[in-house]
């Protein structure tokens, strides 16, 4: 079987690319799509170690993908709720860009 | 008739054994020749898959035409050959030697891969149908969860050609047939899991087998009253699903032109309609393996069974296009949210209820 | 090294590289239709991982909610919010370069956890085991409680997104 750290560096990385687009994109739509990099990242690492430890034994269960499901359902939520709230935005400011919300700041 | 029944098995077999033989001269470790035959049996089967593809469309094409024409009295295709069978030959020709014209504006690459990104999902769906007796190319345990994870699938394709096209008929239609794609992929999901309750198996080969009491006849629609309940819903959301009449808003000539295929010529538009046909025959094999028994009857060889079946359908899916009007887009959401929906939620109560009663009478 | 590692390599590298190219698009690519379209190719790498890593289960769900309805749904709202992207700000903002070092500097940390820390693993195979009943039983039995919150949860973003999102 292929050594658990690849998968542990293939999650990091898409971790930290969807970080970069989470806090660099101005596109709020690009954001929520960083946002999913990240979950998505989470899962891997979530299922890999679930395959990794040790199973047959007594303490082995399915805690690593029954949690990765559970993520997959606060993502979808997550988005649906950040999608209606960007259109929601856009209806009334006319803009997507997150620099361009601001009116609450001073 | 035993040769008949097990005729492609025993073929796979034969040539499984053929490139074994062929390769034990070449004295290979054990596991590169066992890697080596997969390989090539696995290239055979995908072959074989893909190019029945083709096929399928092009007779389903001929079918469908002359169905619709002896329903509205007319004659249908009759110049090309007898009963104008060769017409779709003369078809594909006419489709391969088109100009390929792409839109001055458009997106080029995501015009460029709509029509693929809209194959692929169909094809890896072939791969999953028990097509007989120990002739499902794969048997997966989560099969119906592979279905219908690829067959939601077919709205990102549909997307990127309205996207694509930069047209505004284009990109109404894909629109359409996205946001009515979503909505009817609820009460089918709905519909199957009642079915999946009733087998307690995900794996269509399972499904398939479960139903093979009754000299082949103990079939899930049977299952009265839950079985034909989840199948008239199924039915209706699958052709929802192909976008066909009357459902067919995506697309309604009169509306929007062509919707997200306005903008396609050539081999790439032919390979919408392709994409368009396949989804029809899968979408109804799949009815024939949940609801129908798939390949189990008597007498005749499985896979004859699992082909009238699935005609059978698709001959229903026919007459429903020549018999109803297509209707229109706020009457589509509301059946789909307000009809299918909680019939489907219910019937998955029911069930829950009638499966110990089912267990108890020997129905299941 | 037997044919079936060397395959198994061959399809990480692959899978890997799909989702680390599409996650690369999405946060560089100036058109937001590209970056939605790209996320869709990550998605399908990490569910290709999924597979790699024999949790079929979580890899057809990955493909029909992230796939068939995350990012359909990201499209849609793209769609929605069409005739900005015209627009020649660069995608990025003034903080690209801090967020740029912040996620480097996170990426170094974290491959030099994942590489030092020693990792108490078994790599026994799953023997053919189906898991996908025990699931479902684990799902209503153990984290049922987890599994009702969650059904609350989806009933309440869906009511709020109706709420917000209406006109």
């Amino acid at each position: 079987m292929i050594p658990l750290p690849y998968f542990l560096l293939l999650g990091a990385a898409v971790f930290c690319i969807g970080l970069f687009a989470a806090l660099a994109r101005r596109n709020a739509v690009a954001i929520l799509m960083g946002i999913e990099l990240m979950l998505n990242a989470v899962n891997i690492n979530l299922v890999a170690f679930w395959r990794y430890t040790k199973p047959g034994t007594p303490t082995w269960d399915l805690a690593g993908q029954i949690f990765a499901l559970f993520v997959i359902t606060l993502a979808a939520a997550e988005a649906a709720i950040g999608l209606a709230l960007i259109i929601a935005i856009y209806r009334s400011r006319d803009t997507v860009n997150v620099e361009d919300v601001d009116i609450m700041k001073w | 008739m035993d040769i008949l029944n097990n005729l492609f098995p025993n073929i796979y077999n034969a040539l499984n054994d053929f490139f074994h033989g062929l390769l034990r001269g070449a004295n290979l470790r054990p596991d590169a020749e066992s890697f080596i035959v997969s390989l090539i049996m696995g290239l055979i089967v995908v072959v074989f898959l893909v190019a029945i593809s083709p096929f399928l469309m092009l007779s389903l094409t001929w079918v469908e035409r002359k169905v619709v024409a002896r329903i509205q009295n007319r004659l249908g295709p009759n110049r090309v050959g007898p009963w104008g069978i060769f017409q779709i030959f003369a078809d594909m020709i006419k489709m391969l030697t088109k100009e390929d014209i792409v839109p001055a504006n458009a997106d080029r690459w995501v015009h460029f891969l709509a029509p693929v990104v809209t194959m692929i999902p169909i094809t890896l769906i072939l791969a999953v149908i028990p097509w007989g007796r120990g002739m499902a190319p794969a048997d997966l345990n989560i099969g119906v969860l592979y279905v219908i994870a690829l067959s939601s699938l077919g709205t990102v394709g549909i997307f990127m050609a309205g996207w694509g096209s930069n047209n505004k008929f284009a990109l109404i239609g894909g629109m359409r047939a996205v946001a009515q794609i979503i909505s009817y992929e609820v009460p089918q999901v709905l519909a199957i899991v009642a079915i999946v309750l009733l087998a307690g198996s995900l794996s269509l080969v399972d499904i398939v087998k479960l139903q093979g009491g009754w000299a082949g006849f103990r079939w899930f629609l049977f299952a009265i009253p839950v079985g034909p309940i989840a199948f008239v819903v199924y039915m209706i959301s699958a052709i929802a699903e192909v976008n066909r009449t009357p459902f067919d808003l995506p697309e309604g000539e009169s509306e929007i032109v062509a919707g997200h295929h306005t903008e396609y010529s050539g081999m790439k538009w032919g390979l919408f309609y392709m994409a368009e046909y396949l989804n029809l025959f899968v979408v109804c094999a799949i009815a024939a393996t949940l609801f129908l028994g798939g390949w189990q009857g008597p007498l005749l060889p499985p896979w004859i069974w699992f082909f009238v079946k699935t005609l059978l359908l698709i001959l229903i899916a026919m007459w429903v296009r020549g018999t109803f009007p297509r209707i229109r887009m706020d009457q589509l959401m509301k059946f789909a949210w307000q009809v299918l929906v909680p019939v489907a939620l219910v019937n998955i109560v029911l069930t829950g209820l009638a499966l110990p009663i089912f267990k108890a009478i020997g129905l299941i | 090294m037997s044919i079936d590692l060397v395959l198994t390599y061959v399809a990480f590298f692959v899978l890997a590289a799909i989702t680390i190219i599409g996650g690369l698009l999405v946060a560089f690519v100036r058109n937001i239709m590209h970056a939605a379209l790209a996320l869709m190719m990550a998605f399908m790498g990490v569910a290709g991982i999924y597979l790699l890593l024999e949790a079929e289960f979580i890899a057809a769900v990955q493909v029909l909610i992230y796939v068939g309805a995350i990012a359909v749904l990201i499209l849609f709202a793209i769609m929605l919010t069409r005739g900005l992207m015209t627009r020649t700000l660069p995608p990025e903002n003034n903080q690209w370069l801090a967020a740029g070092g912040l996620a480097l500097l996170l990426f170094v940390a974290l491959v030099y956890i994942a590489v030092t820390t020693h990792w108490p693993v078994g790599t026994q195979a799953l023997a053919g085991t189906d898991l996908i009943p025990k699931i479902g039983t684990e799902l209503v039995t153990t984290y049922v409680l987890p599994f009702e919150v969650a059904s609350i949860l989806l009933l309440t973003a869906l009511i709020g997104a109706i709420v917000i999102a209406r006109e």
